[in-house]
């Protein structure tokens, strides 16, 4: 199960290893996992084997995130307030790869409904870095991060909101990508804000991601969003041909100048982003600086948290426990809505329903919500301006390694908040985004990320394809680290 | 009735007729048994998703055009956040920010009168699911939840009920006329909001509105306005105008009053936002042209033509337009070649008298405008009498043969001047005080005379030439 897709098709293909066996394998590793770092909501002991076919996905185990419907499954989005739900239909996305012969042996824990980014607000409990149990794996895909990281199966399925696929793929060490918004239908992924919603793959090779988008990805007649990819064929456009590509970073994120205070962390992973930038050069790939007003990317965290919340409070009102999810108490049945949700929601998701609410309302909307939308429609302006003179954009992922699950041994600099932000602006545009890692600082895996622009998938997988294959980390396993 | 002018603004939701509901593909048709027209996105299962309907979209966009709205260059919807059981998404899909249609103005007919109306805007929505209460316990039925609606709304340009029912009349002949809904009350599937002021009859500013929701039947939106302007006009004469407060009513069907429900101090704010789920389109105007061109002509303009081109009365062409099928029914008659009066003396009377007597459809009446030429013909060449003629319509309709097969030779009528005048001569012979009395000035003895001469001819005799030739013979 340490194995790439490929690697595993072709074992499977010459009988080395039946499909059978790569289950119970899956199976057992989830509960070692699952003992050590409370990865998963469910693990589906009775997943059987599936008929070996041409598809390289056939007859191999995935993860799925618990944010996906899967009939005849539990599906919580790790939230009590769906905690016994057990739906009737499956996701498009999870179809498709079900109709390619692959095979679930789990549901992987995530932030309550994929608001929050640290893997610690599931209604299971936290999940832990299989790097450094003391740390958290980010989230919202939190569960699917550590299974992959630690092996349990090549690939698993997350959602990405924010930056829910690519930030945990960075703290363990993956590879997490989103293509670009509407490529991979959104029919049964329980919603968290509709119009920055993306389904995607975390796993441990820029290949793999490939293959598995193009099972995932097709138009949907249940997703109006969704369009016709059918002539995009990501695995099959790997060929490592980049020299004369383009990239840019920004200065204002990038430069160790910019932070008045740098942490040695900081200066530690700013110094690999470097490096990495090097590993472009060498192979033929452009790579320039630019600057975008700091102020704009000052703005993001909270353009993010407007359109975010406001949308989310509208998504989730169906969380009533009148049609599903436990029944809540009450004298009539609007008191019965309101216990449901009073006890069904954590702290973190009532204050985002709050802020949501907050913002919706009538007296604010222009000031808030509207204000919020014009600057992520200027946002997304200059990073199109950017994508017509460059293919891609590539900047470091987050500040430096995972955070500590005890926090007060993190120290936070309000300067990098737009450093551990940025990934957003792949969902404000809907471009196709891709983390894979770049190094380590204190054993702990980095990361960098290649956006670019929407429908450009193929050309932004591949230049991750090529830089990956100029790094040691492709389909590296977590190796925990030692605490003495 | 009231010193004071009243004004009225509506909000007409009708129901549209298509296979499957707006925003899904469960069933929209009517259904007794509850829960049983659901698609998963009905009950709002998580991760569902909102497909829009193009027939509905289609649909909403003819209806647009009917009210000669503006048609906005794109296509998207809003969402309306609130909570209450019957809405399982906590939000209804609208249109708030780009509606199908704004700024429209029709005429209609009211008492005779012409009048015109402005349409603030009309927009397409889903319906919310039904609830039905029990003594202890409420059952939810979400049948209904997502069906395709259209919510009309009238600037405040209507001053009686008479008229405001005259404007629902109309609406719901012209989405029949469309096509687009059965826009049958009885169904549900047409519910108003009225929003009723009064002020002095010179004053320019309006009075305070109140708004009288969910109202089921025309009968009930009648009696409401009528109810309220009688409320408002009382306080405002005893001088307690500041009592009546804006707010939203509800009309009572038992006590024919209406009953506060909230003050508009308690409006929700319903957070209303672009729904993301349904991308922005932009509307074809190759689209809307092809649209326009199956507008059908609508009830009034086709009175209007009746009345100009064929001479019809106000009376019989009203009634011929009152449903398309009968001004369809009308039509294929003309087409057949029948003359107009003739075809709608057929249709006003036995026609639509049996179909209303037996309830049945016209589209489904077996007497086809083909089948009716054949009576109609035979009077025409004289065969048959009009009283014939109608005994051969009741026969042919209840046994479902066609006409043609009750019509023998010896039914025929006699028109033959000489064998009639034999026939008279000897009528008048054999009565001859009679013909003393009506030469003395007893004129009503003329229709005697006729119906000596009907009786002996077994009714065969041809009454207009039977006429001709008693004035011809007694006028003498």
């Amino acid at each position: 199960m340490d194995k790439t897709i490929e690697e595993l098709h072709e074992m499977l293909k010459n009988g080395s290893v039946s499909s059978q066996e790569l289950v119970n394998e899956a199976i057992k590793k989830s509960h070692e996992i699952q003992e050590k770092y409370n990865a998963f909501v469910t693990i589906l002991d009775d997943a059987k084997e599936t008929k070996v076919t041409d598809n390289l996905l056939s007859g191999i185990p995935f993860g799925i995130k618990d944010n996906y419907s899967t009939k005849d499954i539990l599906s919580t989005g790790s939230s009590n307030t769906l905690k016994d739900y057990v739906p009737f239909y499956t996701a498009t996305a999870v179809q498709n790869l079900l109709d390619a012969g692959a095979i679930p042996v789990n549901k992987t824990v995530l932030d309550e409904f994929g608001m929050g980014g640290t893997g610690t607000t599931g209604h299971t409990g936290i999940v832990k870095n299989p790097w450094d149990s003391t740390r958290m794996t980010a989230g919202s895909s939190a569960g699917s991060a550590c299974a992959v990281a630690a092996g349990v199966y090549p690939y698993a399925l997350g959602s990405d909101t924010g930056d829910s696929i690519r930030k945990p793929a960075a703290f363990c060490g993956i590879v997490g990508y989103k293509p670009t918004y509407g490529m991979i239908s959104r029919y049964g992924l329980f919603p968290f804000a509709s119009s920055l919603d993306h389904c995607g793959v975390l796993t441990r090779s820029v290949a793999d991601a490939a293959i598995v988008t193009d099972t995932m990805k097709g138009i949907d007649e249940h997703d109006m969003t969704s369009w016709d990819s059918s002539d995009i064929h990501l695995y099959e456009s790997l060929n490592r041909e980049v020299k004369g590509k383009k990239l840019c970073y920004i200065k204002e994120l990038c430069d160790i100048e910019s932070y008045e205070n740098p942490t040695d962390e900081l200066k530690l992973h700013l110094e690999n982003f470097k490096k990495s930038l090097e590993i472009c050069s060498s192979l033929g790939i452009e790579i320039e600086a630019v600057s975008v007003d700091k102020k704009l990317l000052d703005a993001l965290p909270s353009v993010y948290v407007a359109i975010s919340c406001a949308e989310a409070t509208s998504n989730m009102s169906n969380l009533t426990g009148i049609i599903f999810g436990p029944r809540g108490e009450g004298k009539n049945v609007m008191e019965m809505m309101m216990d449901h949700r009073t006890k069904g929601f954590s702290p973190l998701i009532k204050r985002r329903f709050v802020i949501g609410s907050y913002i919706l309302q009538k007296e604010n909307q222009e000031r808030y919500f509207k204000n919020a939308q014009r600057v992520r429609r200027l946002l997304v302006d200059t990073w199109k301006k950017l994508f017509e003179t460059y293919d891609a954009v590539i900047l470091p992922v987050g500040s430096g390694p995972a955070k500590h699950l005890d926090g007060s041994k993190d120290i936070l600099t309000k300067d990098t908040a737009a450093l551990e932000e940025h990934l957003q602006i792949g969902n404000f545009g809907g471009f196709p985004s891709i983390t894979i890692p770049s190094g380590f600082i204190n054993k702990l895996p980095v990361a960098l990320n290649i956006t670019g622009n929407c429908y450009d998938d193929a050309n932004i997988l591949n230049i991750a394809y090529a830089m990956e294959s100029k790094m040691p980390y492709k389909n590296q396993i977590a190796k925990e680290v030692n605490h003495e | 009735m009231s010193k004071y002018k009243a004004v009225i603004g509506l909000e007409m939701h009708c129901e549209l007729k298509s296979n499957s509901k707006v925003f899904s593909s469960g069933r929209n048709s009517y259904n007794e048994t509850p829960n049983d027209n659901i698609a998963a996105v009905d009950m709002a299962f998580p991760g569902t998703l909102p497909v829009v309907n193009k027939k509905c979209v289609r649909d909403a966009l003819m209806m647009s055009m009917v009210l000669n709205c503006k048609q906005p260059e794109y296509m998207y919807f809003d969402r309306k956040n609130y909570y209450y059981p019957d809405l399982p998404k906590g939000y209804q899909i609208t249109q708030m920010d780009a509606p199908v249609g704004i700024d429209g103005h029709i005429e209609i007919e009211c008492n005779g009168k012409r009048i015109p109306i402005d349409i603030h805007d009309i927009h397409l929505e889903e319906d919310a699911a039904s609830l039905d209460h029990y003594y202890d316990t409420s059952c939810i039925d979400y049948n209904r939840a997502g069906v395709p609606l259209l919510e009309l709304v009238t600037e405040p340009c209507l001053h009686s009920a008479e008229e405001a029912v005259a404007f629902l009349e109309h609406m719901r002949s012209a989405y029949k006329y469309c096509d687009v809904s059965e826009a049958d009350t009885k169904k549900g599937q047409i519910r108003c909001d009225v929003n009723v002021s009064i002020m002095e009859p010179d004053a320019t500013e309006f009075g305070t509105r109140v708004e009288i929701k969910n109202i089921n039947s025309f009968g009930n939106v009648y009696d409401a306005i009528n109810y309220e302007i009688k409320r408002q006009s009382e306080l405002k004469m005893q001088g307690r105008y500041d009592e009546v407060e804006q707010e939203t009513r509800r009309f009572d069907e038992e006590s024919g009053t209406t009953i506060r429900m909230r003050s508009k101090v308690d409006a929700i704010d319903y957070k209303y936002f672009v729904d993301p789920n349904l991308p922005k389109f932009k509307i074809d105007k190759k689209w809307l042209e092809e649209i326009k061109k199956e507008i059908p002509l609508l009830a009034l303009e086709r009175k209007d033509k009746y009345m100009q081109e064929l001479d019809l009365s106000d009376y019989d062409a009203g009634v011929i337009v009152k449903e398309r099928e009968y001004a369809e029914y009308f039509e294929e008659c003309l087409d057949l070649g029948i003359d107009a009066k003739t075809a709608s003396n057929w249709l006003t009377t036995q026609i639509l008298g049996e179909i209303n007597r037996e309830e049945v459809n016209l589209k489904d009446f077996y007497l086809t405008p083909v089948l009716l030429k054949q009576i109609i013909d035979e009077i025409k060449n004289g065969t048959i009498s009009s009283k014939q003629a109608k005994e051969i319509f009741y026969k042919a309709v209840e046994e479902k043969k066609e006409p043609k097969s009750f019509i023998s030779s010896d039914m025929a009528q006699i028109s033959n001047k000489e064998e009639l005048e034999k026939v008279i001569i000897s009528i008048l012979e054999e009565n001859q005080s009679q013909v003393e009395a009506y030469k003395n000035g007893k004129d009503n003895l003329f229709d005697y005379f006729v119906g000596q001469v009907m009786k002996n001819t077994r009714g065969k005799a041809n009454p207009v030439v039977t006429k001709e030739i008693l004035k011809e013979k007694l006028d003498k």
